[in-house]
């Protein structure tokens, strides 16, 4: 039954995003262009040819890992809103193993950068985790400051010790061709590390569904008492569930290095931590929902560029349309609100809150 | 270091540190009113742009400040309603209400100031409110060109604070606000309207916060920039717990937070060998220590973050 109300609402944010499209387009309509041609552009570019199809694919990749970043604490009633932190801080140690280890085997390389990426996003993560749970500090609030921490690190960082020399603009040297990840559509961007997210929404999907790891994830954030007579340690999950994220949302920023850019850039995240937010609620939390939000998300990103080619219509009026995305959804999920994963989620909030208040230190 | 003594210096960095902390002030008094009333308000953010927005959209369009502050403040007025329907109404939490608002605010302003500023959106320079100092006081040594002579929203965000302690603990309707935010069947129980108390302060929290945004484009800048409210909400969302949710704690909290931003320029200035995003991290890092290091654990309003629902008493 939860299953069927869990599609249910995901359909019903099929309906969020026509209605949002619509008012998108009395946007473009301001602008004096006509909105059917932009979208028909849009979409074309986005979907249905082969270098855009490479484009929404690249884009893809880091929107769905900071996606399952979001939706794997909100499973467990926690807020990760620090993905574009954790992405800039995974991004950095990739960086710092593909410049600085030298002397390794190609595939074995991109293994060690991959692993020290995930390990520098989950490091970045552990900061609120064990906040919330030894000082019960609002880990909304921690993670939100600690992006602006992990930006201005990395901008120190592509701007000084790890600058190329006689660079016009903050980046660091270009990484070994041997790390560079391999390509899935020939000559074109498309990366492998969309693989890895599908293969991760996937493992996340069966875990949550069939595992114990799913089923005491649950537990604990829908009651936290229960959970601890059954011998689940509520703060042991909180902080694993924190690494996790940490540690997706770090992959994200190391195949966009690996996979995409090649350097570390000064500010190169582009808010793909907040958009995984917005793939997290377009997916009603669902991981494999999830994997459909993003390449939707990264079709209106990769399209608009095109859309802005062809008809001459800003960017920043698919940010908008976005923006609407998530306040429809956001409406939607009013409707039935009680049956939907948010309304869970927050109880499992509510409940791990008074316990961690309640309960003295162990 | 002996810069640090010298009288007008000091006072100078007095002065910074307060308009430093004016747009958080803004902010953090919008989230005491609206947390208070059980509605937590992390769209703050988005009110501080939306503000800024409307500050440069009004200006702009009647070429005067004042028109700015009223636009900006309807436009804040409106973020807060449109949270206020999704968190009260709709009963959607609040918290992805405001997330969805943040994101939303920053789509639609970015993408609205190329409409209306078009290709002039860098050059532009806005009217704005000038200092003015205030006569006998700002003579007094020290304090008096830092306090006494600031232009005229950093005095309004003064009278804010005063108006909303005076507010909450002085009339009844602050009394009803409280309540609501403690116990709301409770107070609806005593025959207070929830959702119009709560109406009422998600609202005007959204003007004042727009305040905030006003004086960054009246005051600071002179022009709307995307993005330009760049993480002050949150630290004001930080100050708000700091303050333990009243007006006058989350003022002073905003002015810890106001001083050490002066510093970090200040420090910027003195070692320019050490790199800037050192001193540009700090007032995050301040703001999180802050957190860490407060004294006892701070109780938020019991109803915050919420739904009421009338049946479900």
């Amino acid at each position: 039954m939860q299953r069927f109300v869990n599609s249910l609402i995901f359909f019903k944010s099929v309906f969020a995003v026509l209605a949002a499209l619509i008012v998108g387009s009395g946007l473009i309509a301001m602008t004096g262009k006509n909105p059917i041609e932009a979208y028909a552009t849009l979409f074309h570019g986005a979907f249905l040819d082969y270098w855009g199809i490479a484009s929404t694919l690249v884009k893809t990749t880091p929107l769905l890992l900071a996606g399952l970043a979001v939706i794997l604490p909100l499973r467990a009633g926690l807020f990760n809103i620090g993905a574009e932190g954790q992405i800039y801080i995974g991004a950095l140690f990739a960086t710092a193993v593909a410049l600085y280890v030298p002397g390794i085997p190609g595939p074995l390389h991109i293994l060690l950068c991959t692993l020290a990426g995930a390990v520098g996003g989950a490091l970045w993560a552990l900061i609120p985790a064990l906040l919330k749970t030894y000082r019960n500090i609002n880990e909304i609030i921690v993670t939100l400051l600690l992006n602006f921490v992990a930006l201005h690190l990395v901008s120190f960082v592509v701007s000084g010790p790890m600058m190329e020399k006689g660079a016009p603009y903050p980046y660091s040297e270009e990484i070994p061709t041997g790390v560079f990840l391999p390509k899935i559509l020939p000559s074109t961007d498309a990366h492998m590390g969309v693989l890895v997210g599908l293969a991760l929404a996937l493992i996340m999907f069966f875990v949550f569904r069939n595992s114990w790891v799913g089923f005491s994830l649950q537990t604990v954030g829908n009651n936290p008492r229960a959970a601890l007579y059954a011998g689940m340690s509520v703060r042991r999950h909180i902080i694993i569930s924190f690494l996790v994220a940490g540690a997706l949302a770090g992959l994200a920023g190391t195949f966009e290095v690996l996979g995409h850019r090649y350097r570390l850039f000064h500010a190169f995240s582009q808010g793909y931590g907040y958009d995984g937010i917005v793939v997290a609620f377009l997916a009603n939390l669902h991981p494999l929902y999830a994997v459909l939000s993003a390449v939707f998300i990264a079709g209106l990103r990769s399209g608009a560029n095109i859309m802005q080619r062809a008809v001459g219509i800003e960017t920043t009026v698919v940010e908008a349309i976005q923006g609407l995305v998530i306040l429809f959804v956001a409406v939607s999920l009013a409707v039935r609100y009680r049956a939907s994963a948010f309304a869970g989620a927050m109880r499992r909030r509510q409940a791990l809150d008074n316990d961690l208040a309640s309960e003295p230190e162990s | 270091m002996e810069s640090f003594f010298n009288l007008n210096l000091l006072s100078d960095f007095l002065s910074t540190s307060l308009r430093l902390s004016v747009p958080l002030a803004f902010a953090a008094l919008a989230g005491v009113l609206s947390e208070r009333s059980g509605v937590f308000n992390i769209a703050l953010e988005g009110k501080l742009l939306a503000g800024a927005f409307g500050a440069a959209v009004g200006a702009f369009m009647f070429n005067d400040p004042f028109a700015g502050i009223a636009v900006g403040m309807l436009f804040g007025a409106l973020a807060g309603t449109c949270l206020a329907v999704l968190g009260v109404t709709f009963g959607v939490n609040q918290i992805v209400a405001g997330i969805a608002i943040n994101i939303f605010v920053l789509g639609i302003t970015a993408f609205l100031s190329r409409v209306v500023f078009g290709a002039q959106a860098n050059t532009l320079r806005l009217p704005g409110f000038l200092r003015f100092e205030m006569p006998y006081l700002s003579e007094i040594p020290l304090i008096g060109p830092a306090i006494f002579s600031q232009d005229l929203l950093v005095y309004v965000m003064i009278v804010c604070v005063v108006l909303v302690h005076l507010f909450f603990y002085r009339t009844r309707w602050g009394l009803q606000v409280r309540a609501v935010g403690e116990n709301p069947s409770a107070a609806d129980s005593a025959g207070v309207s929830v959702a119009g108390v709560r109406y009422g302060c998600v609202i005007a929290a959204g003007a004042i916060a727009a305040l905030g945004g006003c004086y960054l484009v009246l005051s600071q800048v002179f022009l709307f920039s995307e993005h330009m409210s760049a993480g002050k909400g949150f630290i004001a969302l930080a100050a708000v717990i700091l303050g333990r949710w009243t007006p006058v704690g989350a003022l002073l909290a905003c002015l810890l937070f106001g001083f050490f931003d002066a510093l970090q320029l200040r420090l910027q200035f003195n070692y320019q060998e050490v790199p800037h995003e050192f001193f540009q991290m700090l007032p995050y890092l301040i703001s999180i220590l802050a957190l860490v290091g407060l004294v006892g654990k701070p109780t938020p309003p019991a109803a915050i973050g919420k739904f009421y629902r009338r049946e479900a008493r």
